[in-house]
């Protein structure tokens, strides 16, 4: 195996801790399912089974179903759940209003994050839901199962929760929605003994990190983006789980400037792969792309007639540093002026490949709309190459964080403190030197913040000094 | 190991120490992949997308691996995990994946799998009709729209997720199942702007909106709430200290000055914003995050409101295919739907989209300046013609 696990991983094998049988598990008929109608009238859920996009409200009914099939001792929380769920999501229609109430602390012994309390506000009618917590279930990177460990999480989640979940949630955790208080830890205990497996992030803490599928199935990525999410999500587990930092922060890892987890969007500290020497080129294949016997951009235009291949239109002049050229069928690249776009690469994947001398570049700082308006990450680091026990880049992680604890505000993120304490200042204090990678422009304006240091003689000045030269 | 069936499990609540594991992190990755995988990691040399939905890679060591990506809700049942689960051991080893933007990825091995897994994937529907595993979501279509929970698990959404996303994917199907567009088109939903609502740089961002500022809940504010930190939770400082009539601690909301965003209901329970009337959708456009060709960028506000029309929201689907459409007719082959915007410019990109341009999208917050025309370069539309006669200038 090219990777180890930090952690002993315990095999699970379904037949081992299953807590259904078949025969519970296909209860439902389909013509049971036909004529199935909640307890709950839902008119507008019911017009939403009809589309063809797959229908969250049939799935759901399939699982309120379920669940009245099953026997009383075979769930240890109401077998109502579902229903009741989707009875209070058609009065949040009716009403235009959400029935959820805000928040509630709720989580598992030692932990800051992971569990988000949710309670109804409307308990009378809606009582198998009054409680109906969150547990975010961290992920394997890039967010490859085998059946044996889903069949065992859906085994357990019937059976201490209401069976509904999202694959996934938008930080990446596999999200289990709806328990009681009193089931959370013993889910959690579940989770770790049964299923060697914690839970994700929340709150003022590292959040669960997520990455692309890098080399496991993309030949652009330009790193191991599984590995390195999967170390570093091990290595700083204490920042996940015990809240220290001021607020949120999210590591996510892109293999490729395409950046398929849009990690440069939403993440405080984005990697990016990336190489610093040639792209490689085989010119004999460019020539089949030029004569059309390989279909361009791996077909994924073929849904329309874009006419014939044309590498000067669709590539050289698309380059957005004209950096390529065609000399005598041959394609050239002037890679000194490259800015790595992806962009002939993504046209021609199979003439042309990244660089070998691989790394990636680190970008600080996204963030949501609130407050101040959203920011895109800021690249920082041009260039850091990426190998176990990656601690060129635990370094630079911690430095950043080091700077983020000591001088943030509650509540503030890094890109806002970045902005707050200005580029100069944030550079100065991690060590770095500034390079013009790191800005769009020079200032447009001169209000430079010149320090005492920088000016000879320093800022303490005699004025009767000054009026021997300049009569009052 | 089995599943505990007591009650409480392994869990001792008079000792919640014993036994306790903590710090495992998530399972280690390499075992969830399937042995084709296993054996290419790395070798990857290129991929072909042979129809929709369905992507080739090829490996250096000549291995194949084919993999068929469905659409799926990311709010799902137990029941269907297992429906999944039951097809990855019928076809695919019992391996799996789940994309980033909640697509499922069956993956095999050969063409003969692939034809069968196929065939079988088509032909699973729920009961009502629509598709369980519709194939489709790859190269220059839209694929799978991300979101967030909405009214079914949320306390402060504007609108709702799921159904929203419902509506609009079933309206978008034939782009999801063909890739006919200019490029691939990101399709987002948030249900509010404050939280996870960072639907800032899709091609087409559909987000929750409140009008209306909080309403004060008096009697039980200073009980439930840190009146300092609600104060400070507010932006643009709208929010000051008061008394009741009784004497009691309150405050006071400079309504004019909101601008609803909702952090301080975020910070206190007692200044709850949403309202049937005040809820709506805003629409932003021409976002993206991939590097290439051009750089990163925000998505726009191209519909300030739409209301909430549960549960088929028909005027936000209508805005987005006025807005897919306009695009797929005018722009050039790769061209992002921000690029296409830019190219011909927003003037022109309001007059192709039939979409109204009003107060609303003009930037008025801070730095707004940087999105104003400070040039002499524009197109002419009829919306130029309306002010040209407004000022005077023309007839
Ligand atoms: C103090 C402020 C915040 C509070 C109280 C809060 C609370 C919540 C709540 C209640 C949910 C719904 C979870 C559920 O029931 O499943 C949620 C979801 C989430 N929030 Fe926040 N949130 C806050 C800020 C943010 C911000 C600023 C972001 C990111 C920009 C964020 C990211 C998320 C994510 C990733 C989810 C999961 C959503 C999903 O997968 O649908 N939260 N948050
Ligand atoms: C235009 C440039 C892009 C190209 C050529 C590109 C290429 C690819 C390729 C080849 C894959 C398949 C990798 C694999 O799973 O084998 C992929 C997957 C993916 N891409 Fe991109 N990508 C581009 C831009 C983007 C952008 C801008 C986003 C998001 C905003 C994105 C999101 C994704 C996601 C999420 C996946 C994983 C599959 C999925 O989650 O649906 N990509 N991309
Ligand atoms: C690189 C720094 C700057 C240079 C080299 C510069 C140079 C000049 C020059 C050569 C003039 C024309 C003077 C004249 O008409 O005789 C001028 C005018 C002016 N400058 Fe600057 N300036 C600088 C920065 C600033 C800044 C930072 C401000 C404001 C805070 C400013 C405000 C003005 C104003 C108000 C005028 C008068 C403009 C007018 O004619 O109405 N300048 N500047
Ligand atoms: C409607 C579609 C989307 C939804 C519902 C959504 C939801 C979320 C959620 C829940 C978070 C918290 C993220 C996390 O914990 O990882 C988040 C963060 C973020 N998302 Fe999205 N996302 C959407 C689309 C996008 C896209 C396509 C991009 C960019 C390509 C993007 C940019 C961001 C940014 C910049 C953040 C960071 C916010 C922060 O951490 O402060 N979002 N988004
Ligand atoms: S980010 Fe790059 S390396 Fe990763 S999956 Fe996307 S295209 Fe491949
Ligand atoms: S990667 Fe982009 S910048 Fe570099 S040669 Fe290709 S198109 Fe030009
Ligand atoms: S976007 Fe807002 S309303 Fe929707 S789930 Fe996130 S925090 Fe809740
Ligand atoms: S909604 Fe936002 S702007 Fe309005 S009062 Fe609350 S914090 Fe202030």
């Amino acid at each position: 195996m090219p990777f180890e696990p930090n952690e002993p991983q315990k095999e699970i094998k379904y037949e081992e801790t299953r807590i259904y049988t078949d025969a519970e598990l296909n209860s439902c008929s389909d013509e049971e399912l036909k004529n199935f109608k909640i307890k709950h009238q839902i008119p507008d859920l019911e017009e939403l089974e009809n589309g063809p996009w797959p229908s969250f409200v049939a799935d759901a009914k399939q699982e309120a179903l379920h669940r009245r099939k099953l026997a009383d001792e075979r769930m240890l929380i109401d077998r109502d759940v579902v229903e009741d769920m989707l009875g209070q999501l058609q009065v949040s229609f009716d009403d235009g209003e959400t029935h959820w109430k805000h928040g509630g602390i709720v989580g598992v012994f030692g932990y800051g994050g992971g569990v988000i309390g949710r309670y109804s506000d409307l308990p009378e009618r809606y009582p198998s839901i009054a409680h109906f917590h969150t547990i975010r279930v961290n992920q394997p990177a890039s967010k490859f199962y085998n059946s044996d460990l889903l069949r065992t999480i859906c085994d357990m989640w019937e059976y201490r929760g209401s069976g509904l979940m999202n694959l996934h949630g938008s930080t990446g955790d596999l999200v289990l929605l709806g328990t009681t208080t009193e089931q959370l830890e013993p889910i959690f205990f579940e989770l770790t003994h049964v299923l060697g497996q914690d839970i994700g992030g929340s709150g003022s803490n590292l959040r669960t990190p997520s990455c692309c599928i890098g080399r496991a199935r993309c030949e652009f990525a330009c790193y191991d983006t599984q590995n390195l999410c999967y170390e570093l999500t091990q290595y700083y587990q204490d920042e996940l789980h015990r809240p220290a930092f001021p607020y949120k922060f999210k590591l996510k890892f892109d293999g490729c400037p395409n950046g398929c987890v849009a990690s440069m969007a939403r993440s405080d500290m984005s990697f990016i792969g990336t190489w610093r020497d040639s792209i490689r080129i085989d010119q004999d294949t460019v020539k089949a792309y030029i004569a059309g016997d390989v279909v361009p951009n791996g077909g994924a235009h073929m849904g329309r007639d874009w006419g014939k291949f044309d590498i000067h239109k669709e590539v050289i002049d698309l380059c957005p540093t004209k950096c390529m050229s065609l000399v005598d069928d041959e394609l050239r690249i002037d890679n000194q002026e490259c800015t790595r776009c992806m962009h002939c690469i993504n046209v021609m994947p199979k003439a042309l490949k990244p660089g070998k001398d691989n790394g990636l570049s680190i970008l600080l700082g996204a963030k949501a709309p609130i407050l101040e308006g959203a920011q895109m990450a800021t690249l920082i680091v041009p260039f850091m190459k990426a190998e176990p026990p990656y601690d060129n880049i635990k370094e630079f992680i911690e430095k950043v964080w080091e700077f983020w604890i000591e001088e943030g505000k509650n509540r503030e993120r890094l890109g806002e403190l970045m902005q707050r304490t200005g580029l100069p200042k944030f550079l100065e204090t991690i060590g770095l030197p500034p390079a013009p990678q790191m800005i769009k422009t020079p200032r447009e304006n001169p209000y430079i913040l010149w320090k005492e240091e920088d000016v000879p003689g320093g800022w303490n000045r005699n004025v009767n000094e000054y009026r021997t030269r300049h009569k009052r | 190991m089995a599943l505990s069936l007591d009650r409480l499990g392994i869990y001792d609540p008079k000792d919640p120490l014993k036994n306790r594991l903590t710090d495992l992190g998530p399972r280690h990755f390499w075992q969830y992949f399937p042995p084709v995988i296993q054996n290419n990691y790395g070798k990857w040399a290129y991929h072909e997308v042979l129809e929709t939905g369905i992507l080739m890679h090829v490996s250096e060591t000549g291995d194949k691996i084919y993999t068929v990506r469905c659409g799926a809700a990311r709010f799902m049942t137990v029941q269907h995990v297992r429906e999944i689960c039951d097809i990855a051991d019928q076809y695919c080893d019992g391996f799996v994946r789940f994309t980033t933007r909640n697509n499922i990825e069956f993956l095999v091995d050969s063409v003969e799998k692939l034809e069968a897994l196929k065939k079988d994937l088509e032909s699973r529907k729920f009961v009502s009709g629509s598709y369980k595993f519709p194939i489709g979501g790859t190269g220059a279509g839209v694929t799978n729209i991300v979101h967030t929970q909405g009214y079914i698990h949320c306390h402060t959404p504007a609108t709702d997720a799921s159904s929203m996303v419902k509506a609009v994917s079933d309206e978008l199907f034939k782009y999801f199942q063909g890739m006919t567009l200019p490029a691939k088109v990101r399709v987002s939903m948030a249900c509010c702007l404050n939280m996870c609502g960072a639907v800032h740089c899709s091609d087409i961002a559909l987000l929750g909106n409140h009008r209306k500022p909080p309403i004060v809940d008096h009697e039980v504010i200073d009980k439930v709430c840190e009146i300092p930190l609600a104060i400070a939770a507010c932006p643009v400082g709208a929010i000051s200290p008061d008394k009741t009539p009784e004497g009691g601690k309150t405050v006071k909301i400079k309504k004019e000055r909101c601008m609803f965003c909702g952090n301080c209901y975020t910070m206190c329970q007692a200044l709850p914003l949403s309202d049937k009337e005040g809820d709506g959708v805003t629409i932003l456009a021409g976002g993206k995050i991939s590097n290439r060709i051009s750089e990163p960028k925000f998505s726009k506000v191209v519909v300030p409101w739409l209301p909430n029309n549960f549960p088929r929201f028909s005027e936000v689907v209508e805005k987005v295919k006025k807005i897919l459409e306009a695009y797929a007719a005018d722009a050039n082959k790769y061209e992002r739907l921000g690029d296409w915007a830019e190219r011909i410019g927003w003037e022109k990109f309001f007059e192709k989209t039939g979409l109204e341009f009003t107060e609303h999208l003009i930037d008025d917050y801070r730095l707004a300046y940087d999105t104003w025309r400070t040039s002499t370069q524009f197109k002419y539309t009829a919306a130029a013609w309306d002010v040209s006669r407004f000022a005077g200038g023309i007839e």
